[in-house]
């Protein structure tokens, strides 16, 4: 029963790591309708970006709150720029394109980050300084059962990033001048909305938290390197899909499910088909509810 | 101003430049024939792959070694290491009067990580650079793409550290200078038997890796005969950064200790975690945990944990201390195995170029085949029939966030 | 231009068996005389660029077979490596096997055929295999579009591989190795020039056409009676079959098999050869991949100097100025003949030729 519990709870906490991912690529696919496959590489950015903040700052020194926030700014400030250049150098060009161009530009930017991520930042892993919070040791234990904090603050914060998401999006004048953008482009230019600086935000607002989700995972992993965005981001896409693409909760519930689907997998039954399994669900769920578990049918347009 | 390609006159090349930038953009007004603007490509490249092999035979005064390793791509730590043990090797024998008069030059050339690559590598340092022999690689998959060309022209290859029994089957011209995974399996396995006494072990293995694979089988056989108990045989894939499923399942069956035979990329973040869901057993590895990231990674989690490797740094032997100095001076940082193993198969490759009657692949290769008890840094290497190297292997164990010795396990 | 050229299709439909038959006997004399110049070939050059030319040969096989897929279908499909992975292997364990079944020796030694005749049946079947991966794969996942059918057919490359992985009867982890080096330029170009036919063959035949019609709008294909499903299905079994026969070459080639080998990055090398030479174009494609292979042996030099290995920095910094600068690739969907002068043309082609469609 420990162990049921302890699955459930590691389940929980992977789930919130895609999750963090995930609310960052469904937001820019529910406004633009693409798959930003060079999300995973700017959730690596952000994660070395937190760990150079954190390393010339010295932030190790003055272990706290505040220095996880000045590494989680640093790291969302690095990532929104990243995305925002992206979107304005590879993508905006192509948004009158056949669709098929932008998506093999976007591999082209997910490769180039990665490879380019291994001349600059050296291909050996590398270790992201947990110090900067005192909480190894401060674990929560019953029986067998383990709680770390860091657990509890990565559920926490997606929870909390998914309301304020769905604020901005259905409360703010931003949010409903994205929903405007993402119904139909050139009707919401008409209206006298500024769709390119609408759509850059959108793609900073995924990529900052992308980079949050960075930090987050080194802290939680301490082990980064440039190749770790692949497949964290694959996996947060078949998170995003399951949940209904473009649907922030969406995200998160498919984000969770996705987490126990794989902890189960590994833990009672053949863990060696862990990455098979998420794909094996993107095609299930892509052929028996394409529009994912909270998602909505859209028709396709001609 | 200059506008169109036609104001260029008589400068063919701004003119090509310019038709070339024209018609990019334009497919449509393209004029000049793509199989010339191809053509040009080609003109522009072949110097670029050609050049080099031309200038390679300048001088006939030296011994030119082909290294083939992963220096890019996501073990290029690997070939890196080792390429500064061959490189500090190259540098010592060149110093103390090189091979029969001659000094020895390395060729290396990198193959990303990927058996493709290593093999066309291989070629072109036979064909084109006209090796004399051939260091590489250090994982057993790129070296079995490579042993079967070394193995057709007849030139001899040693590998540094590819521990797959299967390499050196290939052929009577590869060798190496590392033991093989079934002795490693069992130093292990004997190890945990005898030295830590206990029966009931979990082993967690990388199934992306074929060297965790077979080391994980080689340490079940093993274990089973000393009369051990395999509880449980999880497995993840390199890459991963969350092993908590596998480790809760582990820690349901109450192992006494847990054998990761994977590389370091993952050990430190599986010590973490091990030690967060309160597993407090050692865990046991292989030499690919060889790196101080294992350490920096891990961090205290990794205390306690053993695992067999090709030396110790603490080795008080003067030649492994003069060995370790020369290394520090020159990378400022301690020699892994992989860069000791890369030193001891230069050395081993040297020393039986000097011993041949001739620079003739043939009388090398009977040379190296006949390589007895040569005192290298990783120990003393006798080469036996299969051309595998003879020799022990060493536990470290982790304390104080150090590697510190803890025995050596003999064959047999 | 339109109208001309469907009225001189019209005047030549009444020749077009006869050409066709024609142009089948150049293809089959152009293959015959692969092996005619084999050994030729074999002898005469420096090996390191003969296993360039190996390399040449098979990528030119994988670049044209998806091109069928991703160029004149207009499907994104980069899982094309998983099904070079399927006939790789199914391809070594039929040689594999055979040349150790003593029956099948004896029987060789009987019949008098050469021993090397166990290539050309593990890379049918090796084909055939992948053909069956394809049409599986094909079949649930065509009823997607665009992204999605990207992502899935990603998802199937990796399921393959992991499968491969797990299944201890092909080596697992370790893979296979000890496989006979059989592929010689001979079987290689002999399966270039087979490739390219059928390729041509197909787009140029009236399957081919409701491929294009796939391509350029699908929904008005399908209000024309088009059956999309199928038409996408088959282009992919047809990529999905010369892919598994390039893996059989490729197994053939380096001795050696492993399941990293067919990763992702595999895919996207195809992909990038593909979109470089032109989506829609054959001959984009076999240039495109003969100018990679060689890159890649080119740049190997400059990482020499520099310590660095920009290779795929600069691969995928080419597939990003491609598209922002000249989506349509080298050749668009032009085939390298369209560049020769048109008199020429004319009298090559004959009144046969059709275009890859396209603007």
């Amino acid at each position: 029963m420990d162990q049921f519990l302890q699955h459930i709870i590691n389940a929980l906490s992977l789930g919130s790591i895609y999750a963090l991912i995930a609310l960052g690529y469904t937001m820019v696919f529910g406004v633009l309708q693409l798959i930003n496959f060079a999300h995973g590489e700017i959730y690596m950015l952000g994660a070395f970006a937190g760990m150079y903040a954190i390393r010339w700052l010295r932030l190790e020194e003055h272990p706290g709150i505040g220095s996880l926030l000045i590494a989680l700014l640093a790291a969302m400030a690095a990532s929104a720029a990243a995305g925002f250049v992206i979107e304005r150098l590879a993508y905006r060009p192509l948004r009158k394109s056949p669709r098929i161009n932008l998506l093999i530009t976007a591999v082209g930017v997910s490769l180039f980050l990665q490879y380019t991520g291994q001349l600059v930042f050296g291909s050996d892993p590398q270790f992201f300084p947990t110090g900067i919070l005192e909480l190894e040791g401060y674990n929560w234990s019953y029986g067998d059962l383990v709680i770390e904090p860091m657990q509890i603050v990565a559920l926490v914060l997606a929870i909390i990033l998914m309301v304020v998401l769905q604020y901005i999006i259905f409360k703010t004048r931003l949010g409903r001048a994205m929903r405007a953008v993402s119904f139909n482009h050139d009707l919401a230019s008409l209206m006298g909305i500024p769709t390119n600086r609408i759509i850059s935000a959108t793609f900073m607002l995924g990529s900052a938290l992308a980079g949050a989700a960075g930090v987050l995972v080194g802290l939680i992993y301490p082990k980064i390197e440039p190749l770790m965005g692949t497949m964290p981001g694959l996996k947060a896409f078949v998170a995003a899909v399951l949940g209904g693409i473009g649907n922030v909760t969406g995200a998160v519930l498919g984000a969770f499910t996705l987490g126990m689907a794989e902890e189960f997998l590994v833990g009672y039954w053949v863990p060696t088909y862990r990455d098979a399994l998420a794909f094996g669900i993107l095609i299930l769920i892509l052929l028996f509810k394409p529009s994912g578990l909270l998602g909505v049918h859209r028709a396709e347009k001609v | 101003m200059l506008t169109s390609a036609n104001d260029y006159g008589t400068l063919p090349f701004f003119r090509a430049v310019v038709v070339f930038t024209e018609s990019w953009r334009e497919p449509q007004k393209m004029n000049m024939s793509l199989v010339s603007r191809i053509a040009l490509g080609f003109v522009v490249i072949t110097p670029l792959a050609v050049g080099p092999s031309m200038v390679a035979h300048a001088s006939e005064d030296v011994i030119k070694i082909g290294e083939v390793g992963s220096t890019t791509g996501s073990e290029a730590t690997f070939g890196v290491a080792t390429h500064q043990g061959v490189d500090l090797a190259i540098k010592e024998i060149n110093a103390t009067g090189g091979v029969k008069g001659k000094k020895l030059k390395v060729i290396l050339l990198d193959d990303q990580g990927k058996p493709e690559e290593a093999a066309t590598a291989t070629t072109r340092l036979i064909t084109q650079d006209k090796v004399t022999a051939i260091i590489g690689e250090v994982a057993s998959s790129r070296s079995l793409a490579m042993a079967p060309i070394a193995q057709q022209n007849k030139i001899p290859m040693v590998s540094p550290s590819s521990t797959n029994p299967k390499v050196t089957e290939i052929g009577d011209y590869i060798f190496r200078v590392c033991f093989i995974d079934p002795f490693q399996g069992f130093v292990m396995a004997r190890f945990a038997a005898e030295n830590l006494k206990v029966k009931r072990v979990a082993i967690l293995r990388d199934v992306k890796n074929d060297y965790s694979v077979g080391l994980a089988k080689f340490f079940t056989e093993t274990f089973k005969k000393l009369g051990g108990e395999i509880v449980v045989d999880q497995s993840y894939s390199a890459g991963d950064i969350d092993f908590k499923s596998q480790l809760t399942a582990i820690r349901g069956t109450k192992p006494e200790a847990i054998f990761v035979p994977g590389y370091y990329t993952e050990v430190g973040l599986i010590a973490r975690q091990a030690r967060s869901l309160g597993i407090k057993v050692p865990l046991l590895g292989g030499d690919g945990w060889d790196s101080p990231k294992l350490l920096q990674i891990g961090g205290k989690a990794m205390e306690g944990a053993y695992f067999s490797n090709h030396y110790s740094a603490e080795d008080k032997s003067p030649h492994v201390q003069a060995f370790i100095d020369r290394y520090r001076k020159a990378y400022k940082d301690t020699p892994s195995g992989l860069a000791a193993m890369g030193f001891d198969a230069t050395m081993v490759l040297a020393d039986a170029m000097k011993r041949a009657k001739s620079l003739s692949s043939a009388d090398i290769r009977a040379a190296l085949a006949a390589t007895k008890d040569f005192q290298g840094v990783t120990g003393r290497i006798s080469i036996d029939q299969q051309r595998n190297a003879v020799k022990p292997a060493v536990v470290l164990k982790v304390v104080n966030g150090a590697f510190s010795y803890e025995s050596t396990i003999r064959p047999g | 231009m339109e109208v001309v050229r469907s009225q001189t299709q019209v005047v030549n439909r009444k020749f077009s068996l006869n050409i066709s038959a024609l142009q089948t006997l150049v293809w089959a004399l152009v293959l015959i005389a692969a092996f005619v110049v084999s050994p030729w070939v074999e002898q005469g050059i420096n090996p390191y660029w003969f296993s360039i030319l190996i390399y040449c040969g098979i990528n030119i096989i994988l670049a044209v077979s998806l091109n069928l897929v991703n160029g004149f279908t207009g499907q994104f499909s980069i899982g094309h490596a998983g099904f070079m992975a399927v006939g790789a292997y199914v391809a070594a364990v039929i040689t594999m096997g055979l040349s150790a079944n003593p029956a099948w020796n004896s029987w060789v030694a009987a019949t008098g055929i050469p021993a090397d005749a166990v290539l050309p049946i593990g890379l049918f079947l090796g084909g055939v295999a992948a053909a069956g991966a394809g049409y599986m794969v094909g079949m649930p996942s065509l009823r997607l579009r665009g992204d999605y059918l990207a992502i899935v057919t990603l998802g199937f490359g990796e399921i393959i591989r992991v499968v491969m992985m797990n299944t201890e009867a092909v080596g697992g982890a370790s893979g296979l190795n000890n496989i006979p080096h059989l592929s010689n330029f001979g079987w290689v170009y002999s399966a270039v020039v087979l490739t390219i036919f059928c390729v041509w063959r197909m787009v140029h035949s009236s399957h081919g056409r409701t491929l294009l019609a796939v391509r350029e709008d699908e929904i008005a294909g399908e209000a024309m009676g088009v059956n999309t499903t199928q038409a996408k299905v088959r282009a992919f079994a047809m990529g999905a079959f010369f892919a598994g026969i390039a893996g059989g070459l490729y197994a053939h080639q380096l001795q050696i098999l492993t399941p990293q080998t067919f990763d992702f990055n595999k895919s996207f090398e195809i992909v990038i050869m593909v979109v470089l030479g032109g989506m829609g174009s054959i001959s984009g494609s076999v240039v495109a991949a003969v100018l990679l292979t060689v890159m890649r042996e080119a740049l190997r030099v400059i990482q020499t100097w520099y310590d660095v290995d920009l290779r795929m920095v600069i691969y995928s910094l080419v597939l990003i100025i491609l598209m922002l600068t000249r989506p349509n690739g080298l050749f668009g969907t032009r085939e390298i003949l369209d560049f020769l002068p048109a008199s020429w043309r004319r009298k090559l082609a004959g009144g046969a030729e059709a275009r890859g469609g396209g603007k």
